[in-house]
């Protein structure tokens, strides 16, 4: 059942499964031209250029920066939870590990202590949070759902508990400078090329090792993988732990860029992470998904909310358009699934027409 | 389990003079529970509640407003009818178009949020603009009770009785354990499903009512995050986040527990900012209790069936 | 149990051929691109008057930044700033997040930078946070005006305050001793934890309570914070009356606030023992000041706040005045304003509302 996975997910795929596949046998290219992710970079393309053309203003290295900025924290987040979700599990708490990373940092840092440290110290927290959602969901075999649900609440807790009304906002300029600072006059924000380097390693990580090949087999069959010798509990652990890692990292982005360390700092944006995961091809049901194509979801979501604003509609539309988009992106191939299944019964009453009319 | 557990915290919390108002807080969220329960039950999840009740809300203020001499009853029913499509709509979508609940609710989550804010703009509606016998719903008292609390209480009574003895019922708990079993048994599982979601939107527009007659102002953003704190109540009272099993009394009963806590850590004094986090241990702590109870009584079973082998 | 939560929520068969997905996904883009394409078709119209072109007869571009859209007490100030502009001859716009939290401002002040707006009017949800978007706007040309919150004063070149803060929060502290007579324990019931505004006042409430000794008798016992929430800020004046029953008045500096306490009381058997005080909307305190929940309480004209603003922005870039100390420029109907200290320009004295006046306005 693996192939369809191996098949979707994306460029410089082995063919070693090809032997399996269902008849229609396409060349490799026209298989990649036309593959959900290539799709869906077709239309974030279809998007850039309207609005390059019929949004004012769009048109300019700035768009580039500030649109990139915007999605930073959510693009770092997307990564590893497109991996905890292709193994069928979920991560709920991640905007609130931002949160309380954001205190502690501010916190830390109020306190004396040297920001390097603080860094280090901010980085490690993520990493034990990540644990303790991994330990539960996998040591305890707790539902990932519930379990995160309560770690959403509790971290933010800590995190109130933690810096509590204040706000903390004079860290270095250098850092917050260089939060925001970008390459050259491409308008590229220099703290893109860390993503590229977290893109990079859960790309390679999901789709050239065999411990990625592992989570999508486990999203597609617990049962069947711990039977070909994946210890599922293991993966789902470090899973969780690479997730809270990286949200610790978006949170320390977020402080820096918005030179202000609060409790509140990135309240719900766990929606929008799993909305953008889910819009770039991944299966909420495990199994399925591809980093290319979540980069290009996140991009998406991202280009077409910044080209609204820029067009000067309220945040009002935003939402209603990101709800329309998540919901169209997982009922469209239902409705595909179901059109197609109309027009075989179609065909084959036909054909059975024809058979008859034959003898 | 949670019974007790509720049962010995209760009486250190509950002071007379705050029983009243203990119990209006938590009907509200009593009401959103039991259709939450219905919902995960069937092995789906409702995240759109709060803006169900941010839209219904904002409506009934609308209603009030627009036609000042209109009936109570009359608005408690368009109230629900409303409810029951934006309901309808969450279920059309999961069963119709096989998409799993939680995608689809977080989309109806933004969707009915954005139609509110759209509607409401800056507008807003104050109790000042509802009739006083309205008003007065969610503060005349029967017995101690108010009225709205007892209108809570029939509603848990009615939900459960429909859910343990008829047929309807059971076959929701059926479809959550096994929905292809379900299906092979001849369960009518999609009518059951987009059941199962009408009546969350039912109650989530009767809780959305009672919300106008409660507070002062419906807007925009009335009923923002009340998501979580609902399926985080449904949890608590031990109704299984994977579906097919768990009572709405057990729902009702984590509501309760929830907003008593909330509010006696108020009264106790208790740093503010500790609430949240308390919070979070609490709901963990629940799914871990059932987690372990549910191991218990399999390991239990399984040396019963091997000495009876 | 089976660790697949997500799996749970639906069970179905997985199927897949390469076309399916195909056409799903070629779905998915179509409705991407009619959402898109409708959007962008429907706002043409609207914003086609001042965005293209960049000749030197183009109105002045005044864009308002609240701390959140569709709040009534923004609503007041905005229909000022909507006046104020007209009357200018600028172009007047809106923006802003649903929701009040600091970073959701910086993404508008991007987008209002690159549009190349005039004048950025902005309620700042965080002093800090806005701080090294609004430095971006002013290095592409754009005036910074602070109304209602202000920002960190490096980052804005005027402030426009209601009223003087000193005064906001003594008037409070009058009222409330009146009404409890002296002497008696009171709390506060604010907006957020972080609001600039509130905050201050609530220093110098606090101040005030600490140093003037006809308030010796007075304690304030406890800081609530409702969040500029309706729901959350009447559980929190539940909260304080079931946590200190020897309570005799409570002071909620935000309109949200006082409104939520207002109902609170009046539903139950405090109304008329336990004063409350505050900054409320005379329509949304209508009701609370005839039954008697109320005695009294203030405000400002909000409206005039957006109105002045305008100005203040108009004359900002005409180089009337620059922010600093004594610049004096006219707005309007309201007569010449002064640039005080820290760049703070002062609308007007706060209003006291009662059961004879409360009717004579109307926002």
């Amino acid at each position: 059942m693996s192939e369809r996975t191996i098949v979707r997910s994306g460029e410089g795929v082995p063919a070693t499964t090809a032997g399996t596949l269902p008849v229609r046998v396409r060349s490799r290219w026209t298989r990649i031209l036309l593959s959900r992710d290539a799709v869906m970079f077709y239309a974030l393309i279809a998007v850039v250029v309207y609005a390059y053309t019929q949004v004012p203003y769009f048109a300019s290295t700035q768009t580039v920066g500030f649109l990139l900025l915007d999605v930073i924290p959510i693009l770092l987040i997307a990564m590893p939870m497109a991996l905890v979700i292709i193994t069928g599990e979920i991560d709920l708490s991640v905007a609130s590990t931002v949160g309380l990373t954001s205190a502690v940092m501010g916190v830390l840092f109020q306190a004396g202590v040297p920001i390097g440290v603080v860094l280090v110290l901010c980085l490690l927290l993520g990493t034990v949070l990540g644990a303790v959602n991994g330990f539960l969901v996998t040591a305890l075999g707790l539902p990932s759902l519930a379990v995160t649900i309560g770690t959403l609440a509790l971290y933010r807790g800590f995190a109130l508990v933690v810096i509590g009304d204040n706000a903390v906002a004079n860290f270095p300029q250098e850092l917050t400078r260089f939060s925001t600072s970008k390459l050259g006059d491409t308008g590229i924000p220099v703290v893109m090329l860390l993503v590229l380097a977290v893109a990079l390693v859960f790309g390679v990580l999901l789709h050239f090792t065999p411990f990625g090949r592992a989570l999508v087999a486990l999203g597609f069959n617990k049962e069947a993988a711990a039977f070909v010798g994946i210890r599922v509990g293991r993966a789902k652990f470090w899973l969780f732990v690479s997730t809270g890692l990286v949200s610790s990292l978006a949170g320390i982005f977020w402080t820096l860029r918005y030179s202000s360390a609060r409790s509140d700092n990135a309240t719900g944006i766990e929606l929008a992470v799993i909305a953008a995961v889910l819009l770039g091809g991944v299966s909420i049901f495990g199994g399925t998904g591809s980093i290319p194509g979540v980069i290009i979801g996140v991009l998406l979501i991202g280009t077409i909310n910044y080209t609204l604003r820029l067009a000067r509609f309220s945040d009002v539309v935003l939402s209603i358009v990101t709800g329309a988009l998540l919901i169209a992106s997982v009922v469209a191939p239902s409705i595909a699934e179901w059109a197609r299944g109309r027009l075989h019964a179609r065909r084959t009453a036909r054909l059975e027409l024809q058979r008859a009319a034959a003898q | 389990m949670l019974v007790v557990v509720t049962a010995t915290i209760n009486p250190l919390f509950l002071t007379p003079q705050g029983v009243k108002d203990l119990l209006l807080n938590a009907t509200i969220v009593v009401i959103l529970a039991i259709g939450q329960a219905l919902v995960i039950i069937t092995r789906n999840v409702d995240l759109s509640v709060g803006s169900i009740l941010g839209l219904v809300a904002f409506g009934t203020g609308t209603l009030f407003a627009v036609y000042p001499g209109i009936p109570i009853i009359l608005v408690f029913v368009i109230g629900m009818a409303f409810g029951a499509v934006l309901g309808a709509v969450n279920g059309l979508l999961v069963t119709i178009a096989k998409v799993p609940a939680l995608v689809i609710t977080l989309g109806t989550l933004y969707i009915y949020r954005g139609v509110n804010n759209a509607w409401a703009g800056g507008t807003q509606y104050f109790a000042g603009d509802r009739p006083r016998a309205f008003s007065s719903l969610s503060t005349d008292t029967i017995f101690g009770f108010p009225l709205i609390t007892l209108l809570a209480i029939a509603v848990v009574v009615g939900v459960a009785i429909v859910l343990a003895y008829t047929r309807a019922g059971r076959d929701l708990y059926a479809i959550g354990s096994d929905p292809a079993a379900a299906r092979l048994f001849g369960i009518p599982v999609t009518r059951r499903v987009l059941g199962a979601f009408v009546a969350s939107g039912v109650l989530a527009g009767l809780a959305a009512v009672l919300y106008a007659s409660r507070f002062n102002a419906v807007g925009a953003t009335t009923g923002t995050g009340l998501e979580l704190d609902v399926v985080a109540a449904a949890v608590v009272g031990g109704v299984a986040i994977f579906g097919g099993s768990g009572t709405v009394v057990g729902a009702a009963i984590g509501a309760l527990l929830l907003t008593t806590i909330t509010s006696a850590l108020t009264a106790l004094r208790v740093d503010k900012f500790w609430q949240q986090a308390i919070v979070g241990v609490l709901i963990i702590a629940a799914i871990s209790v059932d987690r372990l109870v549910s191991l218990n009584r399999a390991r239990k079973l399984r040396v019963s069936e091997a000495r009876n082998v | 149990m089976k660790g697949r939560t997500m799996k749970l929520i639906h069970t179905r068969a997985h199927r897949d051929t390469a076309s399916g997905r195909r056409i799903a996904a070629f779905a998915a883009i179509a409705t991407t691109v009619a959402l898109v394409a409708t959007g962008c078709a429907a706002a043409t119209p609207g914003d086609s008057g001042g965005s293209d072109g960049d000749g030197a007869t183009e109105a002045l571009s005044i864009a308002f930044l609240p701390k959140q859209l569709n709040n009534p007490y923004t609503d007041v100030v905005l229909s000022g700033g909507k006046a104020g502009t007209e009357e200018i001859g600028g172009e007047y716009s809106v923006v802003g997040p649903l929701e009040a939290s600091a970073s959701s401002q910086v993404s508008f002040i991007n987008t209002l930078t690159q549009q190349g707006t005039k004048v950025i009017v902005i309620a700042a949800n965080d002093p800090d946070a806005v701080g090294p978007a609004l430095e971006e706007a002013r290095a592409a040309g754009a005036k910074i005006v602070a109304f209602d919150s202000d920002t960190n004063p490096d980052y804005r070149d005027v402030f426009i305050s209601q009223v003087v803060s000193k005064d906001v929060a003594l008037i409070q502290v009058e009222q409330i001793a009146e009404q409890i007579g002296g002497s008696g324990e009171i709390a506060i019931l604010s907006a957020t934890a972080n609001a600039t505004n509130q905050n201050e006042w609530i220093k110098f409430i606090e101040e005030e309570l600490a140093s003037n000794p006809e308030y010796a008798d007075i304690t304030l016992v406890a800081k609530v914070y409702g969040d500029d929430d309706d729901a959350k800020s009447f559980q929190e004046a539940q909260g304080l009356l079931s946590a200190y029953p020897n309570l005799k008045g409570i002071i909620s500096p935000t309109t949200v606030g006082i409104a939520a306490t207002a109902r609170y009381l009046s539903t139950t058997d405090f109304k008329g023992k336990v004063a409350l005080v505050g900054l409320g909307l005379p329509n949304e305190m209508r009701e609370f000041v005839k039954d008697g929940t109320v005695k009294e309480f203030a405000l400002w004209d909000p409206a005039q706040l957006g109105y002045v603003a305008a100005f203040a922005g108009q004359a900002l870039v005409d180089g009337t005045i620059t922010g600093a100390v004594g610049d004096t420029f006219m707005a309007g109907e309201l007569g010449e304003k002064e640039v005080g200290e820290g760049g703070i320009v002062i609308v007007g004295p706060p209003t006291r509302f009662n059961a004879d006046n409360i009717d004579d306005y109307d926002f």
